[in-house]
């Protein structure tokens, strides 16, 4: 794969965290880096693992394959490898790859000489998954209660997760995390909307401007939030949906371990009109 | 005025922030939990250490009374009008008497269902009521035995907790008067009552499901049973209904959804744990103890013991299990009461029927047709 023209100039040595300059190479399109060493040791060891997993279960069925956590009994220790322990070290394989990629866009961004949003952002998502199967077990005490590897295990496991607390649309985290899912949906396809109907204006018509693009917002609304504004606005909103993800569920039994439509108590015993 | 507006704005977020940390009655590790299901499928029990220990304190059964002596007349020799427990000997009825007014009248002691004066009185309602409880309590132990209460069985106590009402009863619960406006009707929901956990289901749920003495009748299933619809399904409403009942059944035994479902297919009871048979077979007998022995006291207790629509007491799946999955931490706490284990008079007032007569064998295995599908 040949490099765009004006590639050339941006693969420039250094800006790596570590291993100097050991690893700072492109491979075709790739930057490998230190970083892209480890997050290939990881992920091909976790697929391989998965489909060891695979192997040891009763069905090829892509739906059905199924790699579980470690009874609760074993607490947070290492659990016989046939019996959660496969689980515990893919989920270390999945942390160390996703980690390591993160780490791979921050060496690419030193190169870039551009800020860490990407990184961030997708640190955000690695929160959510690990807040999901290392925080919420540590804090509840054992492994098991991380979720199962498999496409319909995995749902299994978020119904009877959420039915553990009687009702599940009634943590006030999940409300926020799926407020926050559906406002940016919305905002995108606005934002998307308005791009593309600024770029495609009528025959014999020219592209607009964005000052059309605001004008637009500012008859219908009264105000535009700006070019800028809404990729901040968008990248705040996604982030705010991965995040109140991740609080929901880590709230859910470490520190809640009623119905969910029971916490609302306290708003009902307000005293404005208890 | 804005700077107005930003102060009170941020004054109000701060102490609803402050009020929710503090009064919502967040907990924390270490917890204490129990798997009952494949590991990963989320089948798990949550609590934390604390509130399991606060439950035991909280649930201890009373040391049984020492064995009464053996030998001696019969309690319907001795004494005058006595009709269910003629048959023990006195000081096993004495014993009883005794054990019965701790569990149930500490405080007020014989007094509260005796005339002292002359004991084989029926004048107070409450020893008229003692004595068809009596019968109930005999009813449980050996009708119920196999399906619910097992080898456990119930005492008095198991209700009472020492009291004279029971703290966890129901009342048919008719609403707020709303005499029209915008929201002339609520459809008996969205009020956050304590009866569904506060969510916004219907509050009134456990009239239809647990207040009918024909224990069969009331299905609280509302899955479809075909992958396409073969006639008029039953309403969501009936679906909110069922999942009122099972929060209260829920929230009754400290337990969630996951003790007798695997929730990927609440109906199906191959994929259901064995409680789930248990409490089945729990939901019928609360119906049988509504319709056969509370309800027909309704003209016996005084206006003042009735519901606000002159409804009897009631009870549900809390009455007894106060939170535990097994009451009075699973003690045996019929094992020291023999008299109790068995209904020693034809009940006078039309026997209730005795155990269910369609449960599901296996739970899996399909019901006769006729049979009630659970």
């Amino acid at each position: 794969m040949a490099m765009l023209s004006f590639e050339r100039k941006y693969r420039v040595r250094g800006g790596t965290l570590v291993g100097g300059d050991l690893f700072d190479f492109w491979v075709g399109p790739f930057y490998v880096g230190f970083f892209g060493v480890t997050t290939l040791f990881f992920s091909v060891l976790g697929t391989a693992l998965i489909i060891y997993g695979a192997a040891l279960g009763p069905t090829w069925n892509i739906w059905q394959i199924n790699i579980a956590p470690p009874d609760i009994k074993y607490g947070l220790a290492l659990a016989p490898l046939k019996e959660g322990g496969l689980w515990q070290i893919i989920t270390f394989c999945a942390v160390g790859a996703f980690s390591s990629w993160a780490l791979r866009e921050v060496e690419i961004c030193r190169k870039l000489g551009i800020g860490y949003h990407v990184p961030f952002a997708f640190s955000v998502a690695i929160f959510a998954y690990v807040a999901l199967v290392v925080i919420r077990p540590f804090l509840m005490g054992a492994w098991g209660y991380g979720f199962p590897y498999g496409i319909l295990s995995h749902l299994d496991w978020v119904s009877n997760t959420g039915y553990q607390y009687l009702h599940f649309h009634y943590n006030p985290a999940h409300m926020l995390a799926v407020t926050f899912f559906f406002t940016t949906t919305l905002a995108l396809s606005l934002h998307g909307a308005l791009i593309l109907s600024s770029t495609n204006p009528g025959k014999g018509e020219v592209v607009k401007t964005p000052e059309h693009e605001d004008t637009f917002f500012r008859d219908t609304i009264g105000y535009s939030i700006g070019t800028l504004g809404i990729h901040r606005l968008g990248l705040f909103l996604a982030l705010s949906a991965g995040f109140w993800s991740a609080v929901c569920i880590v709230i859910s039994g470490p520190f809640w371990t009623r119905g969910w439509p029971e916490w609302w108590g306290w708003w009902l015993n307000l005293p404005v009109w208890r | 005025m804005k700077t107005f507006f930003v102060v009170l704005g941020a004054s109000i977020a701060f102490f609803l922030t402050v009020a929710m940390f503090g009064t919502a009655g967040w907990e924390r590790p270490p917890l204490a939990t129990t798997q009952n299901g494949f590991r990963g499928t989320g089948m798990d029990q949550i609590h934390t250490r604390e509130a399991v220990a606060e439950a035991r304190a909280a649930n201890a059964a009373p040391a049984p009374a020492e064995p009464a002596e053996e030998g001696g007349d019969l309690a319907g020799q001795t004494y005058e009008n006595v009709k269910v427990l003629s048959g023990l000997t006195t000081n096993e009825f004495n014993r009883l008497m005794v054990s019965m007014t701790e569990w149930v009248a500490p405080e007020q002691g014989c007094t509260y269902c005796h005339n002292t004066e002359n004991m084989a009185d029926d004048s107070l309602y409450q020893k008229r009521v003692a004595r068809r409880m009596l019968q109930m309590t005999q009813h449980i132990n050996s009708d119920w035995k196999a399906n619910h209460v097992g080898g456990t069985g119930v005492t008095c106590y198991t209700c009472h907790r020492g009291q004279p009402v029971p703290a966890n009863i129901w009342f048919t619960d008719p609403g707020p008067a709303r005499p029209g406006g915008f929201i002339a009707r609520n459809n008996g929901q969205n009020l956050a009552k304590p009866s569904v956990g506060l969510a916004s289901l219907p509050y009134d749920t456990l009239t239809e499901y647990l207040a009918d003495k024909s224990i069969d009748n009331s299905a609280i299933r509302v899955n479809a049973t075909t992958a396409l619809p073969t006639s008029k399904g039953k309403p969501i409403q009936d679906a909110e209904k069922t999942f009122g009942l099972m929060i209260h059944m829920a929230e009754g035994l400290g337990v969630n959804c996951t003790f007798c479902h695997n929730t990927r297919a609440v109906a199906d009871w191959s994929q259901s744990t064995p409680q789930r048979t248990t409490a089945w077979h729990g939901i019928r007998m609360v119906r049988d103890i509504n319709g056969n022995f509370m309800e027909p006291l309704t003209s016996t207790f005084p206006r003042n013991r009735l519901g606000t629509l002159g409804d009897v007491p009631k009870v549900n799946c809390t009455t007894c299990h106060n939170g535990q999955s097994k009451p009075l931490n699973g003690v045996p706490v019929v094992d020291a009461y023999p008299a109790l284990t068995k209904v020693t008079v034809a009940d006078g007032a039309k026997a209730p029927e005795a155990a269910p007569a369609q449960v599901p064998a296996v739970p899996g295995t399909p019901a006769a047709p006729s049979a009630p599908q659970p």
